[in-house]
């Protein structure tokens, strides 16, 4: 009987696998995790209780940090949650252009997911590809608004402003390049000895148990779970659109990586489709009262002005009552819920964070696993510091 | 409306005392709860009506308001596609509500965080240890009282720089 030797490491905050500012506590048995002890709360910024004392326009800026690899995902999520409490309608073409970029930002999420899963396992050919080809995703998310991350696009009722011209050839050349990019991708990993031996049979974790925990997103259906919120309780006219939602079987870090493969690929096919679909037309909900005016009528009009500054400085009042509304991020489901107590600003906001429920998952996928194996693990969750702390 | 909901006519059936409100607004079925029955009802939700996920705890501070907090769950079915919400009071003289980790294992982190932010105590919770702030922190920040710009600040008067 040879006795045990429990050596406790610190992982993180410094490990380059920890993305950012998480540091685990691991207590290993020679090479064998034994107790994992996630500590966060490093990055904690405090948007929750920052939105309460700003207005709902105002409000809407803070969320494009929360995810910093997926912005526009974060405004679609908010801006759906206050439309939910005032029950407005958005146009049409509004609501196809939040399509195409929410879905453009999946793409980006995920090409960082796989540059830095890539990565950590030893693969640099991918990591360099993929930001390589995020970049021109990044160069679209910059002219369309001004910014390569904070972008604030969609507005309460719309957006702030219509597509640039070139918009839609700079959309069909990712549409009909990208799918190439993957196929270089996957035959760089898919059939690599290496990929195979460090993803297959890591970090399972059945259904029951994901659902158990709460697990959302890719990493749900990579257990098995076919649950999209895009297919099944969808919003902002999704439902017009027709997409696989790719499921795994052995619920280990390859059969998430395969999910989220087919995910880039059927969001280039769901691009595809909005692009078809995009008609001229109005990008701003009618409704004077919350939306803010065009900007040459700001710039040329004294009611313009008026009506521009009542917007900015006071605001807009919601009914009271509370929603919640969550959309399928690229993380998992990212939900808002909203009290509001008939003012201009949220009551409460509560952001419901992908990456922060499925980080609490990674004592039960990494326990008996290699401590080289809990790198993989942590780069199949996908976890973003920036909204697990908020 | 609300009283057609299956969730609440079954929860009024099993637990007529405990359910003390049922709204409606856009959609959303929000049932107010007798704090004392939370978990028995949300075993109840899970085993019965297959809401099987637990998508967020969290609380409002209500301040000024007699009881103070509300303790917010939003429970999801993935076989139903079906949300519903349930709330419970928590008073400020004695913040404490029953923890259900023993139902849900994502209520341990929701639980953490709201134990953090809010002060609210989750009795038999496994690990109740703040899990944003660091451990010797004063205050809990999301209460309405603790001043926006920190601890020993003065108090928010309009400005946010």
């Amino acid at each position: 009987m040879a006795n045990k030797e429990i050596m406790t490491v610190n992982m993180g905050p410094q490990h380059p696998s920890t993305h950012g500012v998480l540091r685990l506590v691991i207590e290993l048995d020679g090479e064998v995790i034994e107790k994992i002890t996630p500590h966060i709360g490093y990055l904690h910024r405090g948007v929750e209780k920052l939105s309460e004392h700003r207005t709902y326009h105002q409000a809407m800026t803070l969320t494009d940090r929360l995810d910093y690899l997926a912005p526009m995902s974060n405004n679609l999520g908010y801006v759906l949650a206050v439309e939910k409490l005032l029950g407005l309608e958005v146009p049409e073409r509004a609501q196809t252009i939040r399509v195409i970029m929410a879905e453009l930002t999946r793409l980006k999420s995920h090409l960082v997911w796989l540059a830095c899963h890539a990565l950590d396992i030893g693969a640099m050919t991918v990591f360099l590809y993929c930001f390589r080809e995020r970049e021109q995703i990044m160069s679209m998310y910059e002219k369309l608004s001004g910014a390569r991350m904070t972008s604030s696009y969609f507005r309460v009722g719309g957006l702030s402003q219509d597509v640039y011209d070139g918009f839609e050839a700079d959309v069909r050349r990712v549409v009909d390049e990208f799918p190439g990019y993957f196929d270089v991708y996957e035959g760089l990993l898919t059939k690599n000895t290496i990929w195979l031996q460090r993803t297959i049979g890591n970090g399972v974790i059945s259904a029951e148990d994901a659902i158990d925990y709460g697990i959302t997103g890719p990493a749900l259906r990579g257990s098995g779970v076919d649950w999209d919120l895009r297919r099944d309780n969808p919003y902002s006219g999704y439902e017009k659109y027709s997409f696989k939602v790719p499921v795994g079987e052995k619920c280990d870090t390859f059969d998430r990586y395969k999910v989220r493969l087919v995910e880039m690929r059927e969001a280039i096919n769901i691009i595809r489709q909005a692009l078809a679909s995009l008609k001229p037309g109005p990008v701003l909900a009618d409704c004077p009262k919350v939306c803010y005016p065009p900007k040459e009528n700001v710039y040329n009009t004294i009611e313009g002005l008026i009506h521009h500054f009542k917007i900015a400085s006071e605001g807009f009042s919601a009914p009271e009552g509370e929603v919640y509304q969550s959309v399928e991020a690229p993380k998992g489901e990212l939900g808002y819920y909203l009290v509001s107590d008939g003012g201009t600003k949220p009551y409460r906001m509560r952001i419901r964070p992908p990456s922060f429920v499925n980080l609490g998952a990674i004592e039960k996928m990494a326990k008996g696993s290699m401590i080289a194996d809990l790198v993989a693990v942590i780069g199949t969750l996908d976890i973003v510091l920036g909204e697990i702390d908020r | 409306m609300a009283e057609n909901n299956r969730a609440v006519i079954k929860l009024k059936e099993k637990f007529p005392s405990a359910v003390l409100d049922v709204k409606e607004f856009r959609d959303e079925v929000t049932v107010t709860v007798a704090k004392e029955n939370i978990v028995d009802i949300c075993r109840f939700l899970k085993t019965e009506l297959r809401y099987n996920l637990l998508t967020d705890v969290t609380a409002v501070d209500y301040l000024g308001r007699e009881p103070r907090f509300m303790v917010v769950y939003n429970l999801y079915s993935i076989q139903n596609k079906d949300r519903l919400r349930v709330k419970a009071a928590v008073s400020e003289g004695s913040p404490q509500i029953d923890s259900v980790v023993s139902v849900w294992n994502t209520a341990n982190w929701l639980e953490r965080e709201t134990f953090d932010l809010f002060g609210i105590t989750f009795v038999g919770h496994p690990d109740l240890r703040r899990i944003l702030m660091t451990d010797d922190w004063e205050g809990h920040p999301l209460r309405k009282d603790y001043p926006l710009q920190g601890p020993g600040r003065e108090p928010y008067k309009g400005r946010l720089s």
